[in-house]
């Protein structure tokens, strides 16, 4: 059970001078349960990577496998590939249509063929997943807060039952109390549910508190795949492509550069005191 | 899929066309228009197909492009085409069952469907060879007599190059709200005619939500410029003629003269 990328090309603009050559040879594992941070500047292929996960975009040249099945193949049902890898896009509050919160989140599952009940409970269980009130679901979307109308989005994918959720930018454009309860309640979600979790981001700041691995592309291609202390252990070259590590990766830097004997490899700002007080010679009370 | 419409798509080169003084391409737009319903015969049609030729080759813009702009209105050509085609009275060619071909139906419908592609053709090379601003800058001062009548031209000209301005931020929307509402199960595909309606909801809805926003936002964004329209407002790049556009008025000039002579003679 997991999707394997296997050297996938994709260049749009066709034959024409002004071809992009968006994906160059990129080759991924993603195992079941990963929680995958997926990062790169603008324009580096990340929300183009994701969308060939689903099918949504066809790769010009490479094979993508979803449980080892080619999803390209002929007789591959790509319905149901797209209920089982579920993509929530930028800004998904902008697909919300109809009258009310509940019967839009309805609109996935319907769309698979489940029974009215069905639908109706997945869809409840999907809006409780993403902390929405009860007194929201039958107010007309469009007059939910921002926040709010993207966590119905979300939900819109979830009551699908994906086995990965792929979130593209889930945080652009929320003020830092909406970004954290979104990736709070992500998080929260991964725990509960089991689900493989990949998240698109421009930002290390938002995803290295949560996420277990890292991917970094750059022009197309994958630059760095691994833990987050190891990719961060990159910042110089990170910051050559547009990105920055964490600010407590820069802290540990200094203070070593500094003399202090600490080790650089702290990511969140918990670890970086216990790491701090360590070398200082206190116990971490 | 979406992208196939050319209309208001500007391609970026360097040719004698795009250099010209749009006012000038929008005239001979609309005289090659004219022109096509002036002349009758083919000999005519072959002048305009030697004319458009040659615009499209100064043009420098692929053929290819052209071609796109005809997909969209390929179902326009086919109806036409058919109606003609069955629809005409006079000497009957081939007949199945009830339908017959007639010899004046047949050129009816050969001519009609030349006529159209033309007409999408050359309106193409002035769309591909005018960014949409330079365009809408030659209707205003094209236009600039009918203030007399109090028709509010800056104001018209002005809706017209926002228009135009959003449609491919309109169609890139559209693509993207598909692509979600695809991800989430949606068909647009399958079913019958009803069915294919219906499905069109999910992205409608999402879509008209869209441009309204965009289009207070816009207009906030002005307010707060202190825009105000038409009077006494000056342009940062004014039109004027240079000596390739009085050639290129000859040249229009001599073709229209063609034509004529060839609805007259031939």
């Amino acid at each position: 059970m997991s999707l394997i990328l296997d050297h996938v090309d994709y260049v749009y603009g066709g034959d024409t001078a002004l071809a992009v050559h968006a994906l160059k040879d990129v080759e991924l594992v993603i195992p079941d349960g990963q929680f995958i941070g997926l990062i790169g500047h603008t324009g580096s292929g990340k929300s183009t990577l994701v969308q060939h996960l689903n099918g949504l975009i066809k790769p010009t040249g490479g094979t993508i496998y979803f449980n080892g099945e080619d999803i390209h193949a002929q007789d591959y049902d790509k319905k149901k590939l797209r209920s089982k890898v579920g993509l929530v896009f930028q800004y998904p509050e902008h697909q919300l249509f109809e009258i009310d919160v509940f019967s839009d989140v309805c609109f996935g599952p319907k769309n698979l063929g489940l029974t009215k009940q069905e639908t109706e409970l997945r869809a409840y269980a999907a809006l409780k997943q993403v902390g929405l009130e009860d007194e929201y679901f039958y107010q007309s979307p469009f007059d939910l807060s921002g926040g709010q109308k993207r966590r119905v989005a979300i939900a819109g994918v979830l009551a699908m039952k994906p086995e990965v959720l792929i979130l593209d930018e889930p945080t652009a454009g929320l003020d830092p109390k909406g970004r954290d309860e979104i990736l709070d309640q992500i998080a929260k979600l991964k725990e509960e549910t089991g689900i493989t979790v990949i998240l698109v981001s421009h930002s290390m700041e938002d995803v290295a508190k949560y996420v277990e691995r890292i991917i970094v592309m750059n022009q197309g291609s994958v630059l760095f795949d691994d833990v987050p202390k190891e990719v961060f252990q990159h910042f110089r070259k990170l910051e050559e492509v547009g990105l920055a590590a964490p600010q407590v990766t820069y802290i540990m830097q200094e203070l070593r550069e500094k003399g202090l004997p600490v080790r650089t490899d702290a990511t969140t700002i918990v670890e970086a005191k216990q790491e701090i007080l360590r070398v200082l010679g206190k116990s971490y009370t | 899929m979406l992208r196939d419409i050319t209309l208001g798509q500007y391609y970026q080169t360097d040719s004698v066309i795009h250099k010209l003084d749009p006012r000038v391409k929008l005239i001979a737009t609309i005289c090659f228009i004219i022109s096509l319903f002036v002349v009758k015969s083919w000999v005519g049609y072959l002048a305009a197909a030697i004319f458009l030729a040659v615009m499209i080759k100064l043009s420098k813009v692929p053929f290819k492009y052209m071609v796109k702009g005809m997909k969209a209105i390929v179902f326009i050509l086919l109806i036409t085409v058919v109606f003609n085609l069955f629809l005409t009275p006079g000497e009957v060619l081939v007949s199945v069952w009830k339908l017959k071909i007639t010899k004046e139906g047949l050129r009816i419908a050969v001519m009609m469907a030349v006529r159209l592609s033309f007409l999408i053709v050359g309106s193409s090379v002035m769309t591909l060879t005018t960014t949409p601003n330079s365009l809408t800058d030659a209707m205003e001062k094209l236009m600039k007599p009918l203030k007399i009548l109090k028709v509010p031209v800056h104001e018209v000209a002005m809706m017209m190059s926002i228009a135009l301005r959003f449609i491919p931020i309109l169609l890139e929307e559209t693509d993207k709200i598909m692509k979600a509402q695809i991800a989430r199960g949606a068909d647009f595909e399958s079913g019958n005619l009803i069915k294919k309606a219906k499905a069109m909801v999910p992205l409608l809805v999402p879509l008209f939500i869209s441009a309204f926003r965009r289009a207070n936002d816009l207009a906030m964004a002005m307010e707060a410029r202190c825009y105000r329209g038409g009077e006494h407002r000056t342009k940062m790049k004014p039109l004027k003629y240079a000596g390739r556009d009085r050639i290129a008025y000859g040249v229009l000039a001599a073709y229209f003269a063609v034509c004529i002579v060839i609805r007259i003679y031939l």
